[in-house]
Order: C-alpha cells, then structure tokens, then sequence
C-alpha cells in the first residue's frame, strides 16, 4: 500500500514536470503546421501539379497517398540546429535570431536601511555582471555619505550572488539597522524586487540576493553550441581524449559490435535452421531461445563483467548474446515461412536435399534473416554502447561516461550524435545490401 | 511394361481428436504413355491427394504407383508437377528457373541455355527470359512453370489446378497451350481442375471423383482434347456434345454436393 502511495506521488511529480513542458510543445506543433500552411502556399504558386496522386479526391485514409515529404525533413532538421543555435547564442546563427541572452554588463541598484530611531540612509550598489569564465574585478566605487555606505561587486553570468551590502555600514544587524527597500521598494525577507539588471530578493536573515537576469539561453555546462561541440569533436579527432582519439573509441566500439553479430550469425542462423528443419531440434532449442530471447542483453552485462571482465572478450560474448538468439529466431521464421510448393517442385525437378537447402531454403529465408540482422545489429549497437557505459577501457560509450563525470557536456553531445548517426549508418548500409542482394524480398 | 499404373489405392490417416479420414478407396487406374487425364470432383473427393501420392509426396496406406515398371516411393524427377501459383522460384530468373531441374542434375551450361531457348520460344517468352519471374503477369508465370517442368523432360507431368487462379481469357489461352505442349511433346499428363469446361477440354479421358470416402465415380473417353488441338477451344465449346456432357457432369457433382449436404445436415 505504502508502495502505491510513493508510485503515485512519484507519478503526480512526474507528470507536473511535462505539464510544464506543454506550451512548447503546443507551439512546437504549431510550428510544424504553419510550415505546412507556407509551403502549401509556396507549392500551389510554383507549379501546379497534375499528376495521379493530384487528382485523388481521397488522400486522408489513402497510405499509396501519403509519402515523406523530403521538404519537411529538411525544415524539420535545419530547425532543430536553428533552435539549438539560437538558444545557445551560437555564433553560426545572427544575433537577432538568438534567444535573450544572460544579463552581462554593469547594472546598478539602491538600497534603504532603516535604523532603530526610524531614519533612513540609501546606497548605491554597483555590479559588473561578467560572462562565465572571464575575470572581472569589481568596480571602484566611493563609500559616498551616510550611514550606509555604496558597494560594488563581480557576478558570472547564470550565478547569484548573496551579497552583504550592510557590512560596510555605519550600522548594521548589531545595532538593529536593517535593509527595507531596493530601490525605494519596499523588501523583506522572501520578497524580491526587479531590477533593470535582474532582480535582488532577500534572504531569511535580512541579506541581500543579487539574481542577474539569464535570458532564455542555456548556460555552455548545460547545453553547448553546435560550433563547441563541432570545434571539441576536431579536437578529439586529433588529440584525443583518456588516451584515445575518437577513432581509436569509436573504431572499438563498431569492432565489438562486427565481431560480436558475426560470431552470433555463425551460430544463430544455424541454429535457427536446424530448429526450422527438424523437430528434435526445435523441442531442445525452443526452451532455452524463449527464454533468453526476452531477457535484455543489458541484464547480462554484470553477469559478463563477473566471469569475462570488463575487456574485449566480455564485450563480444555479450554482443554475441545479443546477436545470437535474434539471428536464430530470424532462420527458424525464414525456414519455416518456406512455401511446400516451392519445395514439392524442387523434389520433382530431381533436387537431392542439399540442392533443396542450398537452392530453396536457403535463398527463401535470406529476407527473413537480413530483416533480423538489422535488428540484431541495432541491439548490439544499442548494447555496446550501455556495456562501455558500465566499463570500458575504450570506446564511445566509456567516453561519454567520463566526460559526463566532469560535466563535459559538449564531448556527451557530440558522443551521442555520433553513436546516432553510426547507428542510423549500419542501418542503412544493411538496407542497402538487402536491395542489393535479396532484390525479390516480399515478391514471393 | 510403360505407363502409369495406379492399383487399388487407399489412404487412411488419423485426425487429432481421434476420428479418421478415408482420403481414398479403391482407386485404381491404368495410363498409358501420352494419355491426357483430367480429374474432377468437388472439394474433399482427394483428388489432390491422388495427384499427391502419384507425386510421392504422400505415402498410400494401401496400394502402389507404378511408373514405367518400377514402383513409386517418393518424388522424383520422371514426374514433373506444375502447381496452381507461388511456386517459382522467385530469386532465379526466368532462365534459372526453367534451368533448375537440368542444373540439379549437373547438365553442361551449352546443353541447358539450349533447352531453355527452345523451351521459352515454345511458351513466347522468349523476350523475358533475363527478367525477374516476379515481374511476370500471372499467365507468363505459369508458363514459366510449364517451361520448368518440361525442362526436366519428365515421363508424366501431374497438374495440380494450374490455371485456377487466371483470369478467364488467360485461361483459355493457357488451355490451347496445355493442348499443343501435349500434342507436341507426348507426355503423360495428369489435370486436377474444379472446372468442368476444363476437365472437358483438356481430358482425353475424364475422371469424376466422388468424396467421402474419395474415389473414382465415372470415368469417361472424350473427344475434344483431339478436337481442341490447334483450333480454337471456344468452337469446340459450341459442339453439341460438349453442352450434353457438361450439363451430364455438372448434375453429377450437383448431386453429390446435395448427398454431402444431406448428410451433414443429419448429423
């Protein structure tokens, strides 16, 4: 019971969270249809189009009608960098396109302290709000008349800072004298005021909280423009990073990987075979392939690090795992989707059943057995990945481990839009071979 | 001794839930090299499993095939089948396809691309022997699988509904040309159809099977397999005794599709 309840807080936390995400969203997807709405426009005016397709009356419903409009892919790419430049001030996009920027510059404000006998003093703070990374040293500024005395500081951008503006006063807490407006108005603690630089709250003590305004834009720790992560990955690619270049990392993880699938097709599409061919096998092997089939490979990793370590022999056992029971399942369905007739002729035109395995069941399962292989390979690239996030000496995954333990978030991001495009490549370099060398699949 | 003899052939199987199937019963049948057969009966009367068995992919449980003196076992290459669709080989080309049965058995490349030649010009697709069979129509696939099969210059060829899925005017196309490759090459063949046009047509003699338990019902000696050859097939449609017999055959099947009804609906 008490289980339920923490689910469901857990829950009612989570979903406040992508409450919160909705408005964009919305306007994500009104982006997307106002594009739709433009290039309609953009279409009609360059060339009408007369083609079948044109004249079809019922295209909503209608699959033959709708392709992927290569227009939108491009838009919908291009986008997603002009957002990530704009709210990363990125210099590859113009400044007016930028989302605003974090406040930098010197700002100023008063404040009024209010002493026992109920008379009031003001004071003018300066701050010189610097970006991340510069040094600044903090304005000169004359202490002024009064009891309270002006200050001045340095703040990075995105920092706070909690400011003891009433140290240098003639009177401060001790003699009951307390701060009790910024710029004339009126502050306590847990209020907070604008300022034209940003805002100053107070603090439950009766200190001063100096918030510099942060824009939209995403602080570099947190998300780092598109040309830090292209100018990080050359340097990389050069100089390398934990003793390895990015092609060493890289070059390991897709070695895992072919050599993992390879050693599971070896003995997975056999495997498959024999238990698409005779019962004995399929009884004995049905068991023990159900059962690894939906264990994910991921839950073998710790089990691999025990008895194989963490080196190249764990990771490839893993990976064969991995590749192995998805490769035979992929045979046995190629095997068994064999249509009788085709083998009946093949008897009847005098095959010997070598003939037949090499001549029919072999070619008729080839689809079959590419459709598991890029599947196989997805898991494994999936797999190789999470098994050098738990350890590895070298790799893609281990890279974007460690560079996540000292925040580097630019090596993470460029990590995983090379495990993404790696990924999308072995994908389609399948594919191709598939059209290449299966030309007849689902022409039977 | 040649021909195809089939003595007293029975075939008995068990189902899951314990009954049994009487697939056939007495079958017997004597045919002699180059004789044209057509097999009619409705559905259940196993005349698929008939051809079947001739085919040696079913063993009978009572009775034997007999081809040219030597019992049937199992399949083999002295008995060509052609299949209603589907059963090309849809990775091979057209060539590749007509080629299997001679490459099985290793014949020299020069020997094979000649028969193949010769045989796609018998069938007109001479043109499409580079492409793909499946961007053949349906018609120009079956040809093809008329093409493979008579590659193999098997003794009988056993038709198992091969035009069944054409549509009408392919059909009697494909009619006319079942007749001339018969004509032409001589062979045995044996015609499992449920048309009874078809089973006139292209039966020089005509055996209607009765279901439950399968068996031969009528046979009869036809003469317009010998009319039809070279001529066109809807002038031997208008004979007067085709009309007769069609309407004499179809009465019969009417009949024991009634008897079945009756029967099931008693039970």
């Amino acid at each position: 019971m008490e289980l339920l309840g923490n689910l469901g807080s857990e829950l009612w936390a989570v979903l406040g969270t992508i409450a919160r995400a909705i408005p964009y969203l919305v306007g994500y997807v009104l982006l997307v249809l106002a594009t739709l709405l433009i290039w309609t426009a953009i279409k009609r005016l360059l060339r009408p189009r007369h083609d079948y397709t044109s004249l079809k009356t019922v295209t909503f419903g209608d699959e033959s009608a709708v392709s992927s409009s290569g227009v939108a892919s491009v838009v919908s790419v291009v986008l997603i960098f002009v957002l990530w430049a704009a709210f990363t001030g990125s210099q590859l996009l113009p400044r007016m396109l930028h989302a605003p920027g974090p406040f930098t510059g010197t700002g100023s404000f008063t404040y009024t302290i209010t002493t026992p006998s109920g008379e009031t003093d003001d004071a003018t703070v300066q701050v010189l709000v610097h970006p991340v990374g510069a040094t600044a040293t903090a304005p000169q500024v004359d202490l002024g008349d009064g009891i309270a005395k002006n200050d001045s500081t340095t703040i990075a951008a995105y920092r706070t800072q909690l400011l003891r503006v009433d140290e240098n006063d003639e009177m401060g807490r001790a003699e009951d004298t307390f701060i009790t407006a910024v710029n004339g108005q009126p502050i306590a603690a847990g209020i907070a005021v604008d300022v034209d630089f940003g805002r100053v709250a107070m603090s439950e003590r009766g200190t001063l909280n100096i918030i510099p305004a942060t824009g939209l834009q995403m602080e570099p720790i947190w998300l780092p423009a598109p040309e830090t992560v292209w100018a990080r990955m050359g340097e990389i690619a050069t100089t390398g990073y934990r003793n390895s270049t990015l092609a060493e990392h890289l070059g390991y993880s897709l070695f895992r990987v072919i050599v993992g699938f390879a050693l599971g097709a070896l003995v997975g599409i056999p495997l498959g075979y024999a238990m698409g061919l005779s019962n004995w096998f399929r009884g004995w092997f049905d068991p023990i392939v159900e059962f690894m089939r939906p264990v994910p490979p991921l839950a073998l990793i710790p089990l691999v690090i025990i008895w194989a370590g963490i080196g190249e022999t764990g990771k490839i056992i893993l990976l064969f795992l991995a590749a192995l029971w998805i490769m035979a399942i992929a045979a046995r369905s190629g095997v068994s989707g064999v249509r009788i007739s085709k083998v009946h002729a093949a008897y009847s035109l005098g095959a010997s059943k070598w003939q037949i395995m090499r001549h029919v069941i072999v070619p008729n399962s080839l689809p079959e057995i590419f459709t598991g292989a890029r599947v196989a390979m997805g898991v494994c690239w999936g797999t190789v990945v999470a098994a050098e996030l738990v350890a590895a000496e070298k790799g893609v995954g281990m890279m974007i481990m460690v560079a996540s333990q000292f925040q580097s978030t630019d090596i993470v991001l460029m990590g995983i839009i090379l495990i993404g495009v790696i990924g999308f490549g072995i994908d389609m370099l399948i594919r191709w071979a598939e059209r290449l060398l299966v030309p007849w699949k689902g022409k039977g | 001794m040649s021909g195809l003899q089939i003595d007293n052939l029975s075939m008995r199987f068990d189902l899951p839930n314990g009954a049994s199937v009487q697939a056939l019963q007495d079958v017997s049948l004597d045919l002699k090299a180059g004789e044209l057969l057509s097999v009619l009966g409705p559905s259940g009367c196993g005349k698929t499993t008939l051809l079947n068995i001739v085919a040696g992919f079913l063993a009978p449980t009572d009775g034997q095939i007999v081809l040219n003196g030597k019992r049937v076992r199992g399949p083999g290459a002295e008995r060509g089948m052609v299949f209603q669709q589907g059963a090309l080989f849809e990775w091979m080309n057209v060539r590749q396809n007509v080629g299997f049965g001679p490459a099985m058995k290793g014949m020299a490349k020069a020997e094979k691309a000649q028969i193949v030649d010769h045989l796609l010009d018998v069938v007109g697709l001479h043109d499409f022997k580079d492409k793909a069979v499946y961007e053949l129509s349906g018609g120009m696939q079956q040809r093809v699988a008329l093409a493979r099969c008579l590659a193999n210059d098997p003794d009988v060829i056993l038709m198992d509904e091969p035009l069944g899925a054409l549509d009408a005017l392919t059909r009697e196309k494909m009619q006319g040309l079942v007749l001339k490759l018969w004509k032409e090459t001589g062979k045995t063949i044996i015609l499992i159809t449920h048309s009874v046009e078809e089973a006139l047509l292209l039966g020089e003699r005509l055996l209607v099977m009765a279901p439950r338990p399968g068996r031969i019902h009528t046979e009869y000696r036809l003469p317009f397999a010998e009319m039809g050859v070279g001529q066109d097939l809807r002038e031997v449609k208008k004979h007067p005794d085709f009309a007769a017999r069609r309407e004499e055959i179809l009465s019969m099947i009417w009949d024991m599709e009634e008897e079945i009804m009756g029967r099931t609906e008693s039970v």
